[in-house]
């Protein structure tokens, strides 16, 4: 195109009837285009990135997570959220009651043969996208109880796991680093590939 | 004839022409006493609800708003740990103890360490008393204050919630002082605890007593006056005396129904004879009882803690004379603490050997849990007394389903 060519004056305005997105362009543009003052106030101020990058960066930095306490590690997943620790610093405090409106499952204890199939399910009902955290020994291998007749080894055995988290429980800071190594991995697509 | 079968359930064929359902919503109307046509149906409330306390799941009949009928379902959390037990040696069973009930650990362990003693004959020094005494009131503050704080939150008093967890924070950098972790934390050995306090702990503990009065204070101003929580909680979910003896539910729940029992008082077990404390009781068993029963205990575990601070022997040993493979003589044995949410017993069989044949836990709170379709049945509740009467019933799943 042709651009340098096309200059504004008052004659060749269009009218309502005719014009056309490709008939001129704007002076502003042309403006832009021609100042090496601009090109620099440009490159600090404007990012080029695709919709997907932006959103991935929203999400990191604002997981929903699901009020789905198993055992132990529920009270120390309160306590996280409590007036010392504040999970709300890292804007991460929203807990849903409800799996509709979560996006982050954090399977805080021990998963029994009983439980399985409603975790699954309460996972299913979540909608896209969604992550999981296995918050405590027992929901990363079955911890203490492993090999007891009525626990599953672990949620990764029917959930897709993120990130694992051990301890028994795991302290508040430690959900915390669970949390910011799973924000790292959804706004860091590289991060995700490298561990793949 | 009964439109409900026994756990509840409600039982008609599906009607098949459009006189045969109209005659059914008729007697309908009339077994329920009005000409209300509406009909009977369930929900589940758990086992994932954040007013459950953990995944146990109530199947509710409810008719409009009233709660009609209500069925237990439990095992969400049944981690086998009982039959665990039996594979692991009489000291590694501790560990086990502290997850049973997450909230209050010592509490646990105190009442198998105290069991396995009694079978092996060994006797726990004084200090060791003490140190296991300061422990476990501290504990069972930490208890409290979870159960109030979980049951202002069931009440949307999100406030209460916070306050209360900051106390319970300070209580946890003294126990981790002690036992190096924050929760479970097996604390205590058999034949005693496994070291005198640490240095400078003392001095750390005096310093949240004096500043404990404050924050109960702060929670009384935040909830106990509370229109709308004493209008939520006041007269509902009666457990009464007579309800209590029947279903065997002992503790803070019998207390708050104006029995005034105390294991600690009554059948003092380690040094409890030697403290001076009051056993606050309840009027009527419910739910507001319940709760100021809990918030006077709290009170009164905090002057336990500094005269047991003022008791404790300086010199001496802390644990009694215990081989380091402990090998248990052949019987068995019962012995029950006043545990968080009442009396907690343990049975423990030995055959002789390194690992124990059997650990029998009786839990409090499967009594309690198992009076809720009663209390239902007896009462007439609403959806969010139900949520009232569950949340002071103070459960903790890992007890109940073990």
């Amino acid at each position: 195109m042709e651009i340098d060519k096309v200059r504004f004056d008052e004659e060749s305005m269009p009218t309502a009837e005719g014009w056309s997105p490709s008939t001129r362009v704007s002076p502003v543009s042309d403006y832009l285009r021609n100042t090496d003052k601009t090109e620099a106030e440009l490159n600090r101020s404007v990012i080029l990135t695709t919709v997907d990058k932006v959103l991935n960066q929203g999400r990191g930095r604002s997981f929903w997570p699901l009020t789905c306490g198993l055992a132990c590690c529920a009270i120390e997943m309160m306590a996280s959220g409590g007036a010392r620790f504040d999970l709300a610093r890292f804007g991460y405090e929203v807990f849903r009651p409800s799996p509709r409106h979560a996006d982050l499952l954090i399977i805080a204890g021990t998963i029994t043969k009983k439980m399985a199939p409603l975790l699954k399910r309460i996972y299913e009902e979540m909608p896209e996208p969604k992550y999981v955290i296995a918050m405590g020994n027992c929901a990363v291998s079955g911890g203490p109880f492993a090999g007891s007749y009525s626990v599953v080894n672990g949620g990764d055995t029917f959930l897709p796991v993120d990130v694992y988290l051990p301890g028994c429980p795991p302290r508040p800071e430690a959900l915390f680093d669970a949390c910011l190594k799973l924000k790292d991995r959804v706004v860091d697509q590289s991060v995700v590939e490298r561990e793949r | 004839m009964s439109i409900y079968d026994k756990q509840g359930r409600y039982e008609t064929p599906e009607a098949q022409t459009l006189e045969e359902l109209q005659a059914q919503q008729e007697a309908l109307a009339h077994l329920e006493g009005n000409n209300d046509p509406s009909q009977p149906y369930v929900v589940n409330m758990g086992p994932q609800h954040p007013s459950t306390h953990g995944v146990f799941r109530a199947r509710l009949t409810m008719n409009g708003e009233k709660v009609v009928a209500c069925e237990n379902v439990c095992g969400y959390l049944h981690r086998g740990i009982e039959k665990l037990c039996e594979d692991k040696t009489w000291s590694q069973v501790i560990p086990y103890t502290d997850r049973l009930d997450y909230l209050s650990p010592i509490l646990n362990e105190w009442g198998y360490c105290m069991a396995v003693e009694e079978l092996l004959g060994v006797e726990v020094p004084e200090r060791g008393e003490y140190v296991r005494v300061i422990l476990g009131e501290l504990q069972r503050i930490c208890h409290h204050l979870v159960y109030l704080a979980s049951m202002a939150l069931d009440f949307n008093g999100y406030t209460a919630w916070m306050y209360m967890f900051r106390e319970r924070e300070k209580i946890f950098d003294i126990l981790e002082a002690y036992s190096g972790s924050r929760m479970n934390n097996n604390a205590l050995r058999i034949g005693g605890a496994p070291t005198p306090l640490p240095e400078g702990l003392e001095a750390k503990i005096i310093k949240w007593l004096d500043e404990f009065p404050e924050a109960m204070r702060d929670f009384e101003n935040v909830v106990n006056g509370n229109e709308i929580f004493i209008a939520r909680a006041k007269d509902v979910g009666i457990i009464d005396a007579e309800m209590c003896k029947n279903y065997g539910i002992y503790g803070a729940n019998l207390r708050a129904a104006g029995v005034k029992l105390d294991l600690r008082k009554d059948k003092p077990y380690s040094v409890y004879d030697r403290f001076d404390f009051e056993v606050p009781v309840g009027k009527q068993g419910d739910s507001l009882d319940r709760y100021l029963v809990r918030h006077e205990e709290m009170a009164e575990s905090a002057k336990i803690i500094r005269q047991a601070l003022e008791q404790m022997p300086k010199e001496g040993p802390t644990m009694g004379k215990v081989p380091k493979m402990i090998k248990v003589p052949a019987g068995s044995a019962y012995a029950q603490i006043e545990g968080g949410m009442g009396w907690l017993g343990y049975y423990v069989v030995s055959d002789g050997g390194m690992k124990p044949y059997r650990v029998r836990i009786h839990a409090p709170s499967m009594m309690s849990v198992f009076a809720l379709p009663d209390l239902v049945a007896e009462s007439d509740m609403f959806m969010q007394d139900f949520v009232a009467a569950l949340a002071s019933v103070d459960i903790v799943l890992g007890e109940v389903d073990r």
